[in-house]
């Protein structure tokens, strides 16, 4: 190693490095929210998770709200492995179920920030009914949909939000399925708050994230993230890094768009922005209130 | 660093500074901070750590100005910055809550 180069022990001996105390061990500033002692996670490299995860720590902060104010609820698959690493109040439920665990949860303890955090395959394919009806009642819960195209965690598998003619494993002569556009599908069911960015969105992701937080009512973030190891290599698209760059490339920020033109094709625009913010009565606020005075 | 027009009260401030750390036992070398980096601070090195990724490092750490990004871009929690000219920054606060009833208002 030439003395030139710094690397993090060379420079932790520097004179201008922090006090000793905090230079024995490095600490992330987001530990504080993460469970250490699991990471390194479990996802792959350049898989697009981690960056929702630390987008999500710091909207948690710019919330202002304290912390054991949040619980964290995922389902099965890879964004399902979020609230074992969150070091938060949290639930690893059963697939398709996040929610269900959410409306109980919300209920028991109108006080709390529930927060799903879970995949397209878990939310809405598996657990897609339980989503359209979270969203009809219009409960007050916050989704975080990150959504890759395919079931990462099983081995590549068709999800219902795969693009028309994308590979997987699954479908090696491509899909010939329609596949659902999230945010019309919840829009339409009454959601109060929906948006879709990437991954690459970082800085507007976190604040979709706060938004959604601080929302009343049902709201929704899908966030594109890219897989690296199953839709890249199915489609030769190449690594994760590749596919950050086609978002930087075709993503078009379309606030208040039309949630029905919201559509993504294999390799083509995706729209992003912010496409519904509106306000409405919660369940627990109409709890009663039809009832005869 | 570069301006799309030089701000007329330059001169009172100066760029925050900022100083990178890298976790490298949890970096798996997908370098997107190396890539997204605006000011190019980063690049992979040759060595690997445990797992056997090439995790980054500083190469040009002053011209670090602590932006955040590689912090909130990384997947892995592995790396993040700290402002090292706290003094520097204060004063460019306090003058930045000074400045822009006066600069707004001649614009």
């Amino acid at each position: 190693m030439s003395p030139s180069r710094t690397d993090s022990a060379t420079r932790n001996a520097s004179p201008t490095a922090p006090p000793a105390a905090e230079r024995t061990a490095l600490r992330h500033p987001k530990d504080l929210l993460l469970r250490e002692d699991r990471l390194p996670h479990i996802w792959c490299p350049t898989c697009g998770i981690g960056t929702c995860v630390a987008s999500f720590i710091e909207a948690i902060a710019e919330t202002g709200i304290p912390e054991e104010k949040f619980a964290v609820i995922s389902g099965i698959g890879c964004t399902g492995r979020v609230a074992g690493y969150v070091k938060l109040d949290s639930f690893h439920t059963t697939h398709g179920r996040a929610i269900p665990y959410a409306t109980g949860l919300h209920l028991a303890h109108p006080e709390m920030k529930v927060v799903v955090f879970s995949g397209d395959g878990d939310l809405v394919a598996i657990g897609g009914n339980h989503l359209i009806h979270a969203a009809r009642r219009n409960l007050d819960i916050t989704i975080i949909c990150v959504n890759n195209f395919i079931y990462g965690m099983t081995g590549g598998q068709l999800a219902p939000t795969t693009p028309h003619t994308a590979r997987t494993t699954t479908s090696p002569k491509g899909n010939w399925e329609y596949p659902f556009n999230v945010p019309h599908l919840v829009a339409s069911c009454g959601a109060t708050y929906v948006a879709r960015w990437t991954s690459l969105h970082v800085r507007r992701m976190r604040q979709a994230m706060r938004e959604a937080i601080l929302k009343r009512g049902f709201s929704l973030v899908e966030i594109i993230a890219p897989c690296s190891t199953l839709y890249a290599r199915k489609n030769r698209l190449g690594t994760g890094y590749d596919l950050m760059k086609f978002y930087h490339d075709n993503c078009e920020v379309r606030h208040g768009a039309d949630t029905k033109e919201l559509d993504i094709e294999f390799q083509q625009k995706i729209a992003v922005g912010k496409f519904v913010d509106v306000e409405k009565p919660t369940f627990l606020d109409r709890i009663g209130a039809g009832r005869k005075k | 660093m570069r301006f799309w027009r030089t701000p007329l009260d330059r001169d009172k401030f100066e760029c925050p500074h900022g100083q990178v750390f890298i976790i490298v036992e949890r970096c798996k070398g997908c370098a997107f901070c190396v890539e997204y980096c605006p000011r190019g601070v980063l690049e992979i090195s040759e060595k690997f750590n445990k797992k056997g990724y090439h995790y980054p490092v500083a190469v040009r750490e002053g011209a670090c100005v602590d932006c955040n990004l590689c912090e909130v871009i990384c997947p892995e929690f592995a790396i993040y910055t700290e402002c090292r000219n706290e003094c520097a920054e204060d004063e460019a606060a306090e003058e930045a809550s000074a400045q822009p009833e006066g600069g707004e208002g001649t614009s």
